[in-house]
């Protein structure tokens, strides 16, 4: 046994007996089954994987941690109202918070923090890190670390394009089709259902061929295809709301239907389709990664995260990470966006389970 | 019993309609095109005499109702014409690979099934529970992922730093069972993670919604454990919700191959659909989306009719 599997278990079951002594039932579960289970790992595939398994729980107690502290820093400085609800935020969701915030930090200040252009050719096609390129070049010698800074500007700001313009079409149709009813409401019905029955990225696939691929196409047809979806969100939200009396008093006093749906409908179906912007962002942003992966989505020389992890994918069969670390930036932008809906989800029903 | 049969009949009929539609929709998509088919096959380089001979060769001569007909004819019968980038019959080439495909997909839910169903029965066991919150968490993440971050990383860990399976699957006509199950592992992993998520929270919320009724009350009453609460009593009054998300799951199975398949070389229909949308191959493209969008329509088409036959309140309307 080497210094490092001993220092290793002599920490993992003093800290399970701590949390034994002070009867922390869930975190002694919790340590001593990792224990346990860094024992197996340990007899299985040796020290490497031991030093493996010892990483992954440092990452994420280190999350744990800034997930923390950045609530009780949220919850310190902003007003006393905001300040109480962050207070008994979960901790995923502040760890969304945080996420999202330094996401938003790098897409907007990208030419700032990168130390090298986005499409310049600096060194050789994937030359080893450095201290020049932190994390190596990629398959025409352009600097990792650089792109993908970037690409928090151009995937997700083409991601959040199209989400927009889903939801200005689809909850306004949505709306519309619950305020008007009668064929309107029968004829979008229809042909939302048709446009659901097709598989997404297949559809957007056999879409993508005939109108060929650049960014405009792109953001239409993935704007088109994800639409259906936040229609029947609206749709069925806004139901409810328009056999109210309020609506019928409005609709009495003679105002028009836009007044209806901007001034009557939309503030009552707010808290619903800001979940589900957040929900459908997660879907869109995947969809257009997928595209941009399989080569049909956004093209070269514009740095994106999707296309990254394709043309560098020879790599991983050497054994490098470095073409996970784009497809990482993806997962972990959606995990965020997902912990911060599911947190305001669980706000906005009021349960308390 | 007979409503049920006319509930049924009315939901297959819908179906039908709605692959009609689609159909529809795909053939017409090509229609669309600015031009027509033959110039954009042809490029803006081409001159009038060779455009006119394509249309020929293409029979665009002819109206679009006509050739729908056609080829909607051929496709039921299995012919789905030929392919513009090497002239070979579309259906030769869909063949072999739609049964790959299905082959992965049914690995893949054999797996992903039984490990989601038993999951989300522990997670509404014990719920609120460090168990349930970590699968929580878990579920979200793998949720979140892309597909080809999860495969790369399976090929990462399982295949380049301890070659185990094979980072590449090629599968053959002629391979024996075992093996191909095998070559198919990783990618079929890949699949699992990605669709256990949401199964295995369906699965949890379905029968945490039902433990606030009455009767789940009177069985914990009488004293019976808590496993036997949820497994006899709960569970079975659960299984209209978790049939539809496993059948809504399989046809996310059936669709969701294409990245996996780029990712590990696997030879199936998603592959085919990607290369042929790269050469602007209409034939092939065409029919690998009608193949897909009728797996995925036949397979909503199977969640309703479970749900409708495991619910006695639609068996039985008053």
């Amino acid at each position: 046994m080497s210094t490092f599997a001993i220092v290793f278990y002599t920490l993992m079951i003093a800290a399970s007996c701590l949390a034994a002594y002070y009867h922390r039932r869930e975190a002694f579960l919790v340590l001593f089954s990792l224990t346990l289970a860094s024992f197996l790992m340990g007899l299985l595939g040796g020290e490497s994987w031991l030093r493996t398994v010892a990483i992954a729980i440092g990452l994420f107690f280190a999350c744990a941690g800034l997930a923390y502290s950045f609530r009780e820093f949220l919850a310190q400085t902003l007003p006393r109202e905001t300040a109480k609800i962050m207070r008994n935020a979960p901790l995923t969701a502040s760890f969304g918070l945080f996420v999202i915030l330094v996401y938003v930090v790098a897409a907007v200040f990208a030419p700032v923090i990168a130390p090298h252009g986005e499409a310049e050719v600096i060194g050789s096609s994937y030359a080893p890190p450095d201290e020049n390129m932190l994390l190596g070049g990629d398959q025409l010698g352009r600097d990792m670390f650089s792109r993908i800074i970037y690409g928090a500007r151009n995937t997700v700001g083409i991601a959040l394009l199209t989400t927009a313009l889903a939801f200005l079409v689809g909850s306004l149709t949505g709306l519309m089709a619950a305020t008007l009813g009668g064929w309107v409401d029968q004829t979008c019905g229809r042909v939302v259902d048709t446009l659901m029955a097709i598989p997404q990225l297949v559809f957007a696939l056999l879409l993508l061929t005939i109108v060929g691929t650049n960014v405009v196409n792109l953001i239409l047809v993935i704007a088109l295809l994800y639409s259906p979806l936040v229609f029947r969100l609206a749709r069925a939200v806004a139901g409810n709301i328009v056999v109210m009396d309020y609506i019928e008093a409005a609709r009495l006093r003679g105002e028009k239907t836009w007044y209806l749906i901007i001034s009557e409908i939309l503030p009552n179906a707010t808290a619903p389709l800001v979940a589900e912007f957040g929900l459908r962002f997660c879907f869109v942003f995947l969809a257009i990664s997928a595209l941009s992966f399989l080569g049909l989505g956004i093209q070269p020389p514009t740095a994106d995260w999707g296309s990254m992890v394709r043309e560098n994918a020879t790599l991983i069969s050497f054994g490098e990470v470095t073409p996970l670390i784009p497809a990482a930036a993806i997962a972990l932008l959606t995990v965020a966006v997902n912990f911060v809906v599911d947190w305001m989800l669980h706000l906005s029903s009021g349960l308390k389970e | 019993m007979k409503d049920v049969l006319s509930l049924v009949a009315k939901r297959l009929g819908l179906g039908f309609v709605t692959l009609l539609v689609v159909s529809i929709i795909i053939f017409g998509a090509v229609e669309l095109l600015p031009g027509d088919l033959a110039e954009a096959i042809l490029g803006q380089a081409a001159t009038p005499e060779t455009v006119k001979a394509m249309r020929e060769e293409l029979g665009l001569d002819r109206s679009a109702p006509v050739r729908y007909v056609e080829w909607l004819g051929g496709a039921l019968q299995g012919d789905f014409g030929v392919s513009l980038a090497n002239k070979r019959s579309v259906a030769e080439q869909l063949g072999p690979r739609f049964r790959n495909t299905l082959f992965l997909a049914a690995v893949a839910a054999a797996f992903s099934i039984p490990i989601s169903i038993v999951l989300g029965v522990l997670a509404a066991l014990y719920r609120e529970s460090v168990f349930d919150r970590i699968a929580n968490v878990a579920t979200l993440t793998s949720i979140s992922s892309p597909e080809f971050f999860l495969g790369y990383i399976l090929i990462l860990f399982l295949s380049v730093q301890n070659p185990w399976f094979p980072s590449i699957s090629s599968v053959t006509g002629d391979m024996p069972f075992t093996e191909r199950v095998f070559v198919t592992l990783l990618p079929a992993i890949t699949l699992t993670l990605v669709v256990i998520a949401h199964m295995m929270r369906m699965t949890r919320a379905a029968i945490i919604a039902l433990l606030a009724s009455p009767y789940i009350e009177m069985a914990r009453l009488k004293g019976e454990p808590r496993w036997k609460v949820i497994a006899v009593h709960a569970l079975p009054n659960a299984l209209a919700p978790i049939i539809n998300v496993v059948a809504l799951n399989l046809a996310y199975l059936i669709t969701g191959v294409v990245l996996v398949e780029i990712v590990f070389v696997y030879p199936g229909v998603g592959q085919l659909l990607v290369d042929s949308v790269t050469k602007r191959d209409f034939p092939v493209v065409q029919a690998c989306c009608l193949v897909f969008a009728a797996t995925y329509i036949l397979l909503n088409l199977l969640a309703d009719v479970g749900s409708i036959l495991s619910n006695p309140r639609l068996r039985h309307p008053k």
